[in-house]
């Protein structure tokens, strides 16, 4: 973990509340994709926590949706301004298990950590299968990027694609045809468990725990899972955000956010 | 002798900066981040005779200025924390520790006090009866002057090391509290433990932690803490340690000017891991814009 300040280089929406916020400084302690920042802001008295989508040297992109003050005040930002982060907290996922053909589960805010993680397997010359789970068409980003990298890519949308397309790169694609307009990327109604691929070697995943429970009950293989929880810390002081695991205790920010699939204990 | 040392119980410390008990884990985690021998000394983790995981989540809730929690004590159990943390502690702290006892009778407290008490590293003994964030014990033993000397009393049977009651601000009378502690032989008081509060999401229309309430704290609390501290520390003949919201250089001597004669530093550690570092090296400047020559000084001016 280190304190570092960053600069703002780029801070544009990407859906109506989903920011992508581009950050250069010291980002030697962010080392494996699934870790996450945490973000001193003026006001507020407890930092956020935003997870690492991208890292490329000294910059790191990160994406976030808008969901109250804190984010509220991220979306009013500017290039140029300078934020304190607190970076190189979580464990972040692990690779090594991948094999030949991982599998990707991402929902909604849960895509972006996947996007890094992605980025390597691909680097490795894995082939990677993604599934982007969205609530609706309004709200779909990224899906271009991960097709970008080499990945397969279904996009799955909860409410469904209408039919008479409107306005919007999304919206313009048949639904449930492979390859339209040359994106190669597949649409589908329904949840991310809707459209699991026959065959996948790992996988890994992301997105809100109705999501990840579903993931956990659909799935053949061993896997992680990133979760979500309100910290105070995020470094491992407070215990905060604490759950209990197959393993014994463990604290989301800094023996999570992944648990392997085998760890994991749901409450009832 | 430094400007910065202080009279703590007989012992010297080289400056009065504590950070607080469960803002400072058992302190080898913040031993990566910098040399935590600077530190007067820290309160550890609070410690209970069995493990606990604590309270469901969340447990973490924002404030205007501060945050509550509702933890719930989550510790791995008084066995654990001889067998495990000290000893990782021992590798990076050369100094004494404070252990933090809590309980769910009074047997419990004396029993963990007396195995912690044990431990050559543990010079002193926070004794916290003001835990508002479990169900039957914790905060129930500090709301009531009968219990809290009963349990003052039967820890002070069982250890030689300087007993300090950790005293809850969700009283009617703080002060009734602290005398009964020192009547029943505490050596000292340590306040304010956290204010009872709660959030409410407005859109699922329900208590924010899972808990329903929890304890606030940080710079929303400090000036509640700083003026039950003045209040104690007019009550009382033994030393009282002052925490609340403590969060910069200026509140440790303000804490220092109520009659505080050590501060702990709390909620600031989880927002700036660097805090009590950062206080203890700009004291010497902030001591000297308020003409103050030697904080051991000030202890004897103020009490």
């Amino acid at each position: 973990m280190k304190e570092g300040i960053f600069e703002i280089l780029e801070n544009l929406p990407l859906t109506d509340s989903v920011y992508r916020m581009v950050l250069s400084g010291d980002t030697s302690e962010m080392t494996a994709p699934g870790q996450f920042v945490n973000i001193k802001l003026d006001g507020l008295f407890l930092r956020r926590p935003i997870s690492l989508c991208e890292l490329d040297g000294d910059l790191m992109t990160l994406i976030y949706k808008v969901v109250g003050k804190g984010t509220a005040a991220m979306a009013d930002m500017v290039p140029g301004q300078m934020l304190n982060v607190l970076t190189g907290l979580g464990n972040g996922y692990g690779l090594s298990e991948a094999g030949d053909a991982p599998l990707l589960l991402g929902g909604g805010v849960g895509i972006p950590p996947l996007y890094e993680l992605a980025k390597r397997l691909r680097a490795e010359g894995r082939k990677v299968t993604c599934v982007l789970g969205f609530n609706t068409t309004e709200e779909v980003f990224y899906a271009e990027e991960f097709k970008a990298l080499g990945c397969a890519v279904t996009v799955t949308i909860r409410d469904g694609i209408p039919e008479s397309s409107s306005e919007g790169r999304i919206t313009e694609a048949a639904p449930g045809t492979e390859n339209a307009l040359g994106t190669g990327i597949l649409y589908k109604k329904g949840f991310v468990t809707d459209a699991l691929p026959v065959e996948y070697s790992y996988f890994y995943t992301c997105g809100p725990e109705p999501m990840l429970r579903a993931v956990f009950k659909s799935t053949k293989t061993s896997g992680q899972f990133s979760f979500e929880e309100r910290m105070g810390c995020g470094f491992g002081a407070c215990m905060g955000c604490s759950c209990r695991t197959v393993t014994g205790y463990k604290r989301i920010c800094k023996d999570g956010p992944v648990l392997r699939k085998e760890e994991i204990l749901w409450d009832a | 002798m430094g400007r910065l040392s202080i009279d703590f119980f007989g012992e010297t410390l080289d400056n009065p900066v504590i950070p607080a008990s469960g803002c400072f884990g058992y302190g080898y985690e913040f031993a990566e981040l910098y040399d935590i021998n600077v530190l007067g000394t820290f309160s550890f983790k609070g410690t209970t005779r069995e493990p606990r995981f604590g309270n469901s989540t969340p447990r973490i809730a924002e404030t205007s200025s501060g945050m509550l929690n509702a933890v719930g004590l989550q510790n791995p159990g008084a066995e654990k924390v001889i067998s495990e943390e000290l000893p990782k502690l021992s590798k990076v702290f050369r100094k004494k520790v404070m252990a933090n006892v809590s309980g769910f009778s009074v047997r419990e407290y004396a029993e963990t006090c007396e195995m912690l008490g044990r431990e050559p590293q543990v010079g002193w003994l926070e004794v916290n009866v003001s835990c508002p964030n479990v169900h039957g014990g914790g905060m129930s033993f500090g709301t009531d002057c009968s219990q809290a000397s009963e349990v003052v009393r039967a820890v002070k049977a069982v250890t030689k090391k300087p007993v300090i009651i950790k005293l809850s601000p969700n009283v009617t009378s703080i002060t009734d509290i602290a005398k009964a502690c020192e009547d029943a032989g505490a050596d000292g008081v340590s306040l304010i433990n956290t204010i009872l509060g709660m959030r409410i999401d407005l859109r699922t229309r329900k208590p924010v932690l899972a808990n329903t309430y929890g304890g606030l704290s940080g710079p929303a609390v400090f000036p509640v803490a700083l003026r039950m501290v003045h209040q104690v520390s007019h009550a009382v003949r033994i030393p009282v340690i002052g925490m609340g919201g403590v969060s910069s250089a200026e509140d440790v001597l303000e804490m220092m000017m109520a009659g505080a004669c050590a501060v702990e530093v709390g909620a600031a550690n989880l927002v700036d891991p660097y805090i009590c570092k950062e206080i203890i090296e700009t004291l010497p400047n902030a001591m000297d814009r308020y003409g103050i020559e030697s904080l051991r000084e000030l202890q004897k001016e103020v009490k």
